[in-house]
């Protein structure tokens, strides 16, 4: 692809953008659960009654595959020698991963 | 002249190319001695084979920047009482160039990205059109004068663990470069100089170290200039221009 790293830079700083917010939402809802002494079905009912929880997380485990599969493929091309196309498959699958994981996950408290 | 009660200095001089080890010599102490001073008695009083580059002795050329103690310097305009701990001061070539010999390193490739980063004003239709007026306090003339300064001595280029880590990253100078033409109104190619910044090695390579900033021995800030420049490359890819 012309110019990959430029677009991969341009889609880890745009996931950045959506991570920030979501990470602090994130943050406010664990303290709020916690404090609050939620059991786990309670959270559950809470996330089933409507789709907008599913679908901000959702968005968050999309991001972060997509932030943190980039991120990586640069440290491990700025601190070892595997720069090759190889690397880009392995940070790939393990974007992938992260994907699969996380939606599974998003999935359970649908 | 000579003052014997200031004693002497022990300077460690690195010998040899990319293979060598450090010479210790021992030289007389003198007031308001430089490190470059350091280096021209070590050459002409001690061993007359030592090679290193330097021209102007007074900040103007860049031509003596070297590692001093560990940071890139112009050796020039480095007071030996400023970097000396303990009476020591080791003196190496610039990082992240290849060695030629001893102190002098090879400074193509530096250059050569700043070609690269298509670092040089291209002429438009000029000699038919009229001069140009670019008022002073116009903002792109104000973010081009701060950055226009850099006289190519390659402190920055030395000092950035990105081009230490991505041999191929065109480095502080030559984008620093690139971002005053493309805020020259005169320049006749600025989407020529931002599809040169873009290629992959380009400015969104920079992680905003900051170590450019620090060690620019003329005080100009990099890493903004090539802030600027990631700006303007993610704005025209996003539009379909580069």
């Amino acid at each position: 692809m012309k110019r990959l790293e430029l677009w991969l830079y341009i889609a880890q700083r745009g996931s950045a953008l959506v991570l920030a917010p979501l990470v602090l939402l994130h943050l406010g809802v664990i303290l709020y659960a916690v404090s609050g002494g939620l059991s786990a079905a309670e959270i559950l009912g809470r996330t089933r009654s409507t789709m907008l929880w599913p679908a901000a997380y959702g968005l968050f485990v999309v991001a972060a595959a997509i932030h943190a599969a980039i991120g990586l493929r640069v440290v491990v091309r700025e601190w070892t020698h595997w720069r090759n196309r190889t690397l880009d498959f392995a940070a790939l699958g393990f974007g992938l991963v992260l994907l699969l994981l996380g939606l599974r996950a998003v999935q359970a408290i649908a | 002249m000579t003052n014997a009660s200031l004693g002497t200095l022990k300077v460690e001089i690195w010998r040899g190319a990319e293979e060598g080890d450090f010479e210790t010599f021992e030289v007389p102490s003198q007031p308001s001695q430089t490190v470059l001073d350091l280096v021209t008695y070590v050459q002409r009083k001690l061993d007359p084979s030592l090679a290193y580059r330097f021209a102007c002795r007074v900040g103007v050329c860049g031509s003596c920047a070297m590692t001093v103690n560990g940071t890139p310097r112009w050796t020039c305009r480095t007071h030996v009482q400023k970097v000396a701990s303990s009476g020591r001061v080791r003196i190496e070539p610039l990082r992240n160039l290849p060695i030629l010999k001893d102190l002098a390193t090879d400074m193509a490739p530096f250059f050569d990205k700043g070609q690269e980063a298509l670092g040089r004003f291209v002429p438009s239709d000029a000699r038919a059109s009229e001069v140009a007026t670019i008022p002073p306090d116009d903002p792109k003339r104000k973010e081009a004068n701060a950055a226009i300064e850099c006289i190519g001595c390659g402190v920055c280029y030395s000092a950035c663990d990105v081009v230490s880590w991505q041999p191929d990253y065109l480095g502080p100078a030559a984008l620093n470069r690139a971002w005053t033409l493309v805020n020259d109104v005169r320049d006749g190619d600025r989407q020529g100089h931002l599809k040169a910044v873009a290629e992959d090695a380009g400015c969104h390579a920079c992680h905003g170290h900051q170590n450019c900033v620090e060690h620019c021995p003329v005080g100009l800030n990099p890493t903004r200039s090539i802030a600027g420049l990631k700006r303007l490359v993610v704005m025209a890819a996003l539009k379909g221009e580069l």
